[in-house]
């Protein structure tokens, strides 16, 4: 027992040693990484704007039956809000939270409350209607009351097309507002095409980097590395100088005579661009992990199996294949979860078409200032790779994967 | 020497270049019989692989004719010659069990389900793995993996089996039992082996016959104890057993025996090399052969001895001479009655007969085991 205890002592110090050093690391990480993630998925589930602006007409319309227009002293309170709110300069944000469940309303809100300034006497209700007609719809009303509620899944089920009606029920968007799922899918299929591709040009470079003598597998590592040397920009502009209209490879096609100059191909700002360019990018994040499962291969493995009766195809099938496929796991995932979430090629080559969730993301994070949703849109992306990421450990094991 | 006719394999003039300059392998010439064991010893670097995988067709001949069974086998891809081939770091597929890998050869050669797992029975049953068939290869102990190797290599019924130092990672015991498991699988089997190893002991308890390489070339190709009791060359005398080696010159020739002066004295010795009067050549002669205070007039060689050193090794005693201006000059005596006469340091007398005393070509002690 008593020896014991020293032991546990003696062990005590240099641990915290060990923890002392890596705190650093760990505020960083969670200042720089963890902390943003949290506040984003935060914002995506509570927004208490309208809740905190106008808190006493929400506690009357809790109370309002829903059927018809609501009642003096709802109207009465609203007014009151609506002033402080403008006075203490909440008004805009209030406006476009309400905005967002009722297209059309910011105007009425920030129009009726530079009104209401004017206003020294009741019934508020007349007046409000007086102002503005949709004071007088309870869709308005609706709006306010389902903007009021400080936790909401309205942004999730906008980032999936769907709404929640003032019944409860939850419908698809109009059609013409369906874009969030067509872009989910696209980015999955296109993140799945850029991993297969990826997969189909890297493993025989990287079969052929792992087997070659120590000099040419430098140089072509070197190769392979060199893209990560050069500034994602520069690489992605040269791939416009190659693909565009009149850029280098139509020139070529034009010149040996096997497009018309009428015909040039448009190989940018769309899909086409998006595709190669962002292959071109995350070739490498394949490489690197097949070349270090396959360097481990003794190449007497395929000795052997030649030697056993097998041929080529069977000998590669059957013993090298196989042995690959951590690597090709490792490489997979990262490929895929790196393209899932790009945003700066497709914002610079995809054009219309060529564009990405992550291009929604942004948007909605500098222009149309809807963080709530662009952390939605990043929450859903969230669980889909650590989906994945499960789902490759149920299939192959995540210990077995191998990253250089 | 087997004749033509029965032999299995041929070696004729085969060279080999890697980068077209120098000769890996020179000039090489031998035939295996069928049945026959046969092991390629030589020091590392000498081209024991580099014969290997010529024979087993990973390696193409820059020139000359590699036979099997009277064909050449020149055009023939490894998966056709249809050789068991154990590989020095075993090459067995890690991501397949026991039972896989012995299945493989079958499989690829279109044996179905209940012959491969016949088959795969009985040649875990042959090297004693029975029940490990749902291993992996590394959940084995390296002499376990070394049996799943030699089982995989014979499974499909190869009439030749190759193995490159197949013993190399292991102990010193597994060693001693695994030569013994091989030698027995190859009795009771019958196929032909040829086997690589830098191991003169292994070689010796092992094999039919030994070829000697040294630098790409063949110095002697012979039945173990001929090689050991008749070394024709003093490379061979140096890299087999033990040898005293005197460097001296050839002063008379007298048939099959000579006069060679070494260190001062004449020594009466067997003629090997074609030597003539005037030429350096190497005495060889084994610790054992050398008496210690023989009978005077028994021995036509007899020479003053200083005692330099006396190990004592339970059976036998080792004595360090100081002879023909040799310091490292060995006798090896059983240890029977009567030999505490002999201190460190005595004067003695030494005597062996000249069919002992080999006169090969001279030595340049370039290379080492
Ligand atoms: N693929 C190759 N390319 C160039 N040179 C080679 C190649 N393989 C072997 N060599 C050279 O050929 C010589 C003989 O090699 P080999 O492997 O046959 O020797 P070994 O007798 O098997 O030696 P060890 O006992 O060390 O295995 C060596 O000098 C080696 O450097
Ligand atoms: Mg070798």
């Amino acid at each position: 027992m008593n020896s014991n205890t020293n032991i546990k002592t003696n062990t005590l110090r240099p641990r915290l040693r060990a923890t002392g050093l890596v705190l650093p690391l760990l505020a960083f990480i969670a200042i720089t990484f963890i902390a943003p993630l949290a506040m984003m998925l935060v914002h995506s589930v509570y927004d208490p704007t309208v809740a905190n602006a106008l808190p006493e007409t929400l506690n009357l319309l809790r109370e309002w039956d829903g059927k018809s227009a609501p009642d003096e002293a709802v109207y009465a309170t609203a007014a009151r809000e609506l002033l402080k709110a403008r006075q203490d300069r909440s008004l805009g944000r209030v406006a476009t939270r309400v905005n967002r469940v009722h297209p059309g309303l910011r105007s009425v809100f920030t129009r009726s409350a530079r009104n209401l300034q004017n206003v020294r006497e009741g019934p508020y209700r007349e007046v409000m209607i007086g102002l503005n007609s949709a004071w007088g719809d309870i869709q308005t009303w609706y709006a306010i009351r389902s903007a009021g509620d400080r936790f909401t899944s309205r942004h999730y089920l906008n980032a999936l097309d769907l709404q929640p009606l003032p019944d409860g029920s939850i419908a698809r968007q109009p059609p013409e507002r369906r874009i969030y799922l067509a872009l989910l899918w696209r980015t999955f299929i296109v993140s799945l095409s850029i991993t297969a591709i990826c997969l189909l040009l890297g493993y025989p470079i990287a079969h052929l980097i792992a087997h070659s003598p120590p000099r040419i597998a430098n140089l072509l590592l070197i190769l392979v590395l060199v893209p990560f040397w050069t500034s994602l920009l520069v690489r992605t502009t040269s791939w416009i100088v190659l693909l565009q209209t009149q850029g280098v490879i139509n020139d070529l096609l034009v010149t040996i005579g096997l497009i018309g100059d009428d015909g040039r191909l448009a190989m940018i700002y769309n899909m086409t661009g998006t595709l190669v360019a962002m292959t071109h990018v995350l070739l490498p994040f394949m490489i690197l992990p097949l070349y270090s499962i396959m360097r481990a291969i003794p190449p007497t493995q395929m000795s052997a199996a030649a030697s056993l009766g097998a041929n080529s195809f069977q000998a590669f099938w059957r013993v090298y294949w196989p042995q690959t496929l951590p690597g090709v796991g490792a490489g997979s995932l990262l490929v895929f979860i790196l393209a899932i979430g790009y945003y700066i090629t497709p914002a610079l080559v995809g054009g219309s078409t060529g564009q990405l969730i992550s291009n929604m993301i942004a948007y909605h994070m500098q222009t149309s200032l809807n963080w709530s949703l662009a952390g939605a849109l990043g929450g859903i992306l969230l669980v889909c790779v650590i989906a994945l990421y499960l789902l490759y450990d149920r299939i192959v094991g995540i210990d077995r994967m191998r990253l250089g | 020497m087997p004749s033509k006719d029965n032999a299995y394999v041929e070696f004729e003039n085969v060279c080999k270049s890697y980068d077209g300059r120098t000769l890996i392998v020179q000039n090489v010439n031998f035939s295996v019989r069928k049945g026959e064991f046969l092991t390629l010893l030589g020091p590392s670097g000498s081209g024991k692989t580099t014969c290997l995988m010529m024979l087993a067709g990973f390696e193409t001949p820059t020139s000359g004719d590699i036979r099997i069974d009277g064909r050449s086998v020149h055009a023939l891809p490894p998966r056709k010659r249809g050789i068991g081939m154990v590989f020095q770091n075993y090459a067995l597929f890690p991501h397949m069990t026991v039972g896989g890998n012995l299945a493989f050869p079958l499989e690829v050669r279109g044996f179905d389900r209940e012959q491969c797992r016949e088959r795969v029975a009985r040649a875990l049953d042959l090297v004693r793995l029975s029940g490990l068939e749902d291993r992996r290869p590394n959940q084995l102990s390296g002499g376990q993996q070394q049996r799943v190797a030699i089982a995989r290599a014979l499974v499909f019924e190869p009439d030749l089996v190759l193995m490159d130092e197949p013993l190399g990672a292991l102990d010193r015991r597994l060693r001693e039992e695994m030569q013994y498991e091989i030698r027995r699988i190859h009795q009771s089997l019958g196929v032909t082996m040829v086997y690589v190893t830098h191991d003169q002991q292994e070689a010796m308890v092992m094999s039919n016959r030994i070829a000697v390489l040294r630098r790409g070339d063949i110095e002697q190709i012979a039945e173990p104890e001929a090689l050991y009791e008749e070394p024709e060359r003093s490379f061979v005398a140096r890299f087999i057993g033990e040898n005293n080696r005197l460097q001296g010159r050839v002063t008379k020739v007298n048939g099959d025996i000579c006069e060679v002066e070494t260190g001062g004295q004449i020594i009466q010795a067997l003629r090997i090399a074609p030597c003539q009067v005037g030429d350096a050549t190497t005495l060889s002669i084994r610790p054992e052969r050398v008496a210690i205070e023989p009978e005077p007039g028994l021995y036509t060689n007899e020479l003053e001895a200083k005692v330099e050193d006396i190990t004592f090794l339970g059976d036998h005693l080792r004595f360090r001479l100081n002879v023909c201006e040799s310091l490292e000059f060995i006798a090896k005596i059983p240890n029977t009655v009567g030999h505490g006469a002999v201190l460190k340091g005595d004067k003695i007398r030494i005597g062996w007969t000249p069919t002992d005393c080999r006169v090969l070509d001279p030595d340049d002690e370039e290379d080492t085991t």
